[in-house]
């Protein structure tokens, strides 16, 4: 009957105390194995499914190890307190959590039935029946919207956005969850006042959208790369200023007529 | 529901109050000598008479004949020296540290003090009066030699009693400001007036009283003395705006502390001047404004009900009390005042909470506590809140503001775990619910308790270091043997050496607190402290005499996570896994895992060879000396004592620490605090109470971890050991919520003198409402989980620039972004400036 706790799947990290992903206090559980490879990626050890080797200052460390939705939930529970003063709960992030969308939809479940608040942290990037599939069981979609152009979205990430954007009107419009749109900004991406107006007009249709969050590039996963044999593409790359920032903001709040905000 | 409704908005800071800090901060801080000379004066004159008379006297000659002044612009007056931040000395309680000092003083890197020449001199003249008549000097003999020895080798340190006055105490403030110290002296002599002169206690109860009636005048005379000079200064007074407020403080002066307190502002001004005057008499720290918020509420309230003030000027008034509480100054013996770094006085002032009734009466003044600490942005006052479930969630919402600023304050407190450890430590329901927080942590009923918080400093370090030695230290028996470590055949044999090693510490430092506290009453009764405690007045008798309602000798161990961790390694890697054997470990720890040893272990160890081999017949010699240090560095840094070393800290890194929270680990560490704080309970003091422990270290845990060898847990010798109930540094690599969890696993109601729990955080993590929600929920679940204490460094981005120079103080600083999170001294240099950026950004 609860053969669904049993489900395995392969992460690389479950983080406490992540205040920036979601309401509240959360856990967040990172799963491997992604659909893109965007070139600002801060967990670049995200990406591949495969168990690797990563250099940590200097010491190889193995990334990614398979767990059952049990094994999750035993770490999960233990900030239940937390959860319950913040509103918080468990978010799933990668990676693409819909890479593995039956341990994704089992951990979800996992949550939901014993009362914790579940968020997904995607950027929708698989046939629109596996998203079905977990909505039931998730509170909040924080979804990624990284550029409007499909020809550009393609060169950084690797593949084309058309899917995604489609999964986006249709999650919003299934009204299932809570959705919230997340844009990272990228110098030389898609840090311009046109192509952030463009995400937040297209999310201006989605309705029903709770937020938008602009969140500033940064690099702080440079290490990561060097430690995983990887150049980093981005080394030249200075993370926006604040001026750059809030002038974004304002241009998201003009085109969206909703709430934004700076950071997670 | 609460009692009270509040106005939570922001209240704008007044202009004179950074005019006022700046005055204060404007030099260095000065010793001056008018105190120790109008004393000893006063003692000179009453050599043939009883001490608490003596002491009255002597406290009425210093009010009567100290110099007095009235800062530039200040509102409330009332300084103890003509220096800003000047402090007055106390030979009564000891002296000559300070003259070994006196070159060195002003030039320490610790909480220098200017002192001049005049000063040294005059201090050296009448310090001669107080040879053999201090409370040290007598203390010193009370103590039996193995206490002293105990003490000697930094088992533990009674330093702060032991050199000075006991202060750690709330008076009752609400009564001066209700009836004046007319009204006190007079509840003095109804007492005195009621005593039978046939009754065998009449002798010491009439002449309490009477003490207590000579200390009442005396304070009153001091006010009126600054009411004279306050209406000097008016008369020449050009500025027509200064000359009217100068005419209020000679109004305000000649009525309290007198008289009840007619108005908000005198209430204020009458408030100052006890917690002014208490520091006079007596130079103990942490004595604690307690409950401000309360007292002060029903002169506020119906100032501001009235229209008398503003909601503005009484904000003023409270900023101006701030900043004197940063005014009072205290000089410290050197190394002490490494352990108190920041001249902190430790003034405890407490905002929120519930009353005796169990009601919530967080008010206009909590938050106004609050907004001050904001304003003004000075070290005192030291500034707590209370929480309990019923706390105003906007009040909590106000300190996370606060905390956010990165002064360190507030302290959060919890009612729910307080309330019923006072209750099991005998307190009424009602007193418990009215408890504030003295000094650092340490709860207690104002104005009704002498609880003899901060007692002294017990390194839970040092009695493990004796199981290893089979209870030798430096070549002397301090310790029981125990036994030969090597031999121990299980780890509950170990541990039993371990309590055996503590037990005996611990009546150690009993005879140790009992020695000096037998030598305040004899030496330094207090009778205008006394005055304000019940039931002093009641039983004839000051409060170091046992004359308060509840009494406790609260001395705090330190170190709980090391010795936690430490046994655990040994359970696991000597015991249960045989990955080590005891010999190693303990030729490691002796080795200090091969990270060289300090000169004074060098020479030690030299020392002893040369010892032996004097013993055995040779002759030794300088060159032999030199030889044989040589050899002993060589060894202690040999190759293979370092590849030993290195392989044991490793497998040590390995095994879980307390922290993390791991049910085991965190269940063996509660057991760990037991060994101090259960034999603790057994023992009574000399003023009829109890002994009750506390977990924390102010800052001890710096510079006694510099006397403490390496430890089993893999922390290396003479380096800090851990501050509080926290988890050791860096060995925390869950996270905050995973460490609160553990921190809460410990038995905070048993550890009733208090517990301290400190979180460092970056500023993202309490950025926007958000944040604020985010960080008060992990308070609250924090206290849910039933912790007693929390409090936070909110790291700035000097903070950040130093843990780039220092990595190894911060290991366990954890800076997160969204979707993103790692270990700050991990980064590489360039990455660590970006997250420096991001401080400033605060996103």
């Amino acid at each position: 009957m609860n053969d669904y706790l049993k489900t395995k799947g392969r992460i690389f990290d479950i983080q406490r105390y992540s205040i920036h992903d979601g309401d509240g206090i959360r856990t967040i559980v990172f799963l491997k194995g992604c659909v893109l490879k965007c070139r600002w990626c801060c967990n670049p050890e995200s990406q591949q499914y495969e168990i690797e080797t990563m250099l940590v200052q200097g010491e190889p460390k193995v990334i990614g190890r398979d767990v059952t939705v049990e094994e999750v939930m035993e770490t999960v529970e233990k900030d239940r307190t937390y959860y319950r003063k913040t509103g918080g709960g468990l978010t799933l992030s990668g990676g693409e959590s819909l890479c593995q969308p039956e341990f994704a939809a089992a951990l979800l479940k996992a949550a939901c039935e014993v009362g914790i608040n579940t968020a997904l942290e995607s950027m929708g990037c698989a046939p629109y029946e596996v998203i079905e599939g977990l909505l039931p069981y998730l509170d909040q979609y924080l979804l990624d919207i990284k550029h409007m152009n499909p020809k550009k979205h393609k060169e950084y990430t690797g593949r084309s956005n058309e899917l995604m954007l489609e999964n986006a009107m249709k999650i919003a419009q299934s009204g299932g969850t809570e959705l919230s749109i997340r844009i990272p900004v990228v110098p030389g991406f898609n840090d311009t006042v046109q192509e952030i107006r463009d995400i937040a007009e297209y999310t201006k249709k989605l309705g029903n959208v709770r937020r938008i969050h602009l969140l500033p590039y940064h690099r702080l996963g440079q290490d990561k790369y060097e430690g995983l044999g990887r150049e980093y593409l981005m080394k030249d790359v200075e993370p926006p200023s604040n001026e750059k920032m809030e002038l974004l903001l304002q241009a998201a709040e003009q085109a969206s007529q909703m709430e934004c905000q700076i950071g997670g | 529901m609460g009692l009270y409704t509040y106005n939570s908005t922001d209240i704008p800071k007044s202009e004179r109050i950074p005019k006022l800090v700046e005055n204060l901060y404007a030099r260095m801080p000065e010793i001056e000598s008018a105190r120790a000379v109008l004393l000893t004066e006063s003692y000179e004159q009453t050599e043939d008479e009883p001490v608490i008379i003596r002491r009255a006297k002597a406290f009425r000659h210093i009010l009567e004949n100290i110099p007095i002044v009235i800062r530039d612009l200040e509102l409330i007056v009332g300084s103890t020296t003509i220096a800003p931040r000047g402090c007055q000395t106390y030979p009564e309680f000891s002296y000559q540290w300070l003259e070994e000092e006196f070159d060195t003083v002003e030039t320490r890197s610790a909480d220098p003090f200017y002192i001049s020449d005049k000063t040294k001199e005059e201090l050296r003249r009448v310090n001669g009066y107080w040879k053999g008549k201090t409370t040290s000097e007598l203390a010193t003999t009370y103590m039996e030699s193995e206490t002293l020895l105990a003490i000697e080798h930094g088992i533990f340190t009674p330093g702060n009693y032991f050199y000075n006055g006991v202060g750690h105490v709330t008076v009752k403030y609400g009564e001066v400001l209700k009836i004046g110290f007319s009204g006190i002296k007079e509840k003095a002599r109804c007492q005195k007036a009621k005593l039978n002169l046939t009754d065998g206690d009449y002798q010491q109860k009439s002449r309490f009283l009477e003490a207590v009636m000579i200390s009442c005048d005396a304070a009153v005379t001091y006010a009126k003395r600054y009411a004279k000079l306050a209406l000097e200064e008016a008369q020449k007074c050009p500025d027509m705006t200064r000359k009217k407020e100068l005419l209020q403080i000679a109004q305000n002066c000649a009525n309290v502390p007198e008289k009840g307190a007619s108005s908000f502002y005198e209430a204020c001004q009458s408030f100052w001047f006890v917690q002014q005057l208490l520091q006079i008499e007596s130079s103990g720290h942490s004595i604690s404004p307690g409950r401000f918020d309360q007292y002060m509420y029903p002169y506020y309230k119906e100032d501001i009900d009235s229209g008398k003030i503003t909601r503005e000027f009484a904000q003023e008034l409270m900023d101006c009390i701030w900043v004197k509480l940063n005014d009072l100054n205290k000089c410290r013996d050197a190394v002490s005042a490494e352990g108190f770094a920041g001249y902190s006085l430790f003034q405890n002032l407490i905002a929120g909470g519930q009353n005796e009734d169990g009601i919530d009466v967080t008010n206009d003044l909590s938050f106004m506590s609050i907004q001050a600490t904001m304003h003004v942005f000075l070290p005192q006052p030291s500034l707590s809140v209370r929480v309990w479930n019923q706390t105003p969630h906007e009040f909590l919402i106000k300190a996370a503001e606060l905390t956010r600023t990165g002064i360190g304050f507030p302290a959060y407190y919890n009612d729910e775990v307080i309330i019923p450890s006072l209750v099991s430590r005998g307190l009424t329901l009602q007193d418990a619910r009215d408890y504030n927080i003295i000094g650092c942590v340490e709860p207690q009923k104002s104005g009704k308790t002498e609880g003899w918080h901060d007692a002294a400093f017990f390194n839970m370090c040092r009695p493990l270091e004796l199981v290893f030695s089979n209870g030798m230290d430096k070549g002397i028996q301090i310790g029981p043997k125990t036994g030969r470590v090597e031999e121990m055949k299980t780890f509950e044999e170990f541990y039993g050496a371990y309590k055996a090693q503590m037990d005996y510490a611990i009546k150690l430092l009993v005879n140790a607190d009992n020695a000096i506290d037998v030598a305040h009453a004899e030496r330094c009764p207090l009778p205008f402290l006394s005055s304000m405690v019940d039931d002093c007045i009641a039983n004839g008798k000051t409060v170091q005499e046992g004359g308060a309602v509840y009494n406790f000798t609260g001395p705090q161990g330190f170190g709980v996570a090391n010795m936690a961790d430490s046994l655990y390694a040994v359970k696991k890697l000597v015991y249960d896994e045989q990955k080590v054997t005891m010999k190693e470990m303990k030729e490691a720890l002796a080795a200090n895992y091969g990270k060289g040893l300090s000169e004074e272990d060098v020479a030690f160890l030299t020392a002893k060879i040369a010892g032996s081999m004097k013993a055995a017949g040779q002759t030794v010699g300088e060159q032999e000396i030199s030889a044989i240090l040589k050899t002993v560095v060589a060894a202690s840094e040999a190759p293979e004592v370092k590849t030993k070393g290195e392989r044991i800290l490793k497998l040590i890194e390995e095994v879980p620490k307390f922290g993390n929270d791991i049910l085991e680990v965190d269940a063996f560490a509660r057991d760990v605090a037991y060994t101090y704080t259960r034999p603790l309970q057994n023992y009574r003091n000399p003023r009829g109470g109890i002994f009750q422990a506390g977990l924390y270290p102010v800052s001890a845990n710096v510079p006694l971890g510099a006397q403490t060898g390496a430890t089993p847990d893999g922390r290396l010798a003479y380096t800090p050991v851990a501050d509080g109930v926290s988890p050791s540094a860096g060995k925390d690599v869950n996270g905050p919520t995973a460490a609160a969890n553990s921190v809460s696993r410990l038995d905070h109601y048993i550890a009733s003198n208090g517990t301290l729990f400190n979180q460092k955080f970056h500023p993202s993590a309490l950025s926007g409402r958000k944040g604020l929600e985010n960080f008060v929920g992990l308070i609250r679940s924090y206290f849910e989980q039933k912790g007693s204490h929390m409090q936070f460094n909110v790291v700035s981005r000097e903070t950040l620039q130093d843990a780039q120079k220092n990595p190894e103080q911060y290991k366990h600083l954890v800076v997160r972004v969204a979707g993103y999170s790692a270990l700050f001294t991990t980064l590489s240099k360039s990455l660590q400036d970006d997250i420096i950026q991001r401080t400033e950004q605060g996103f």
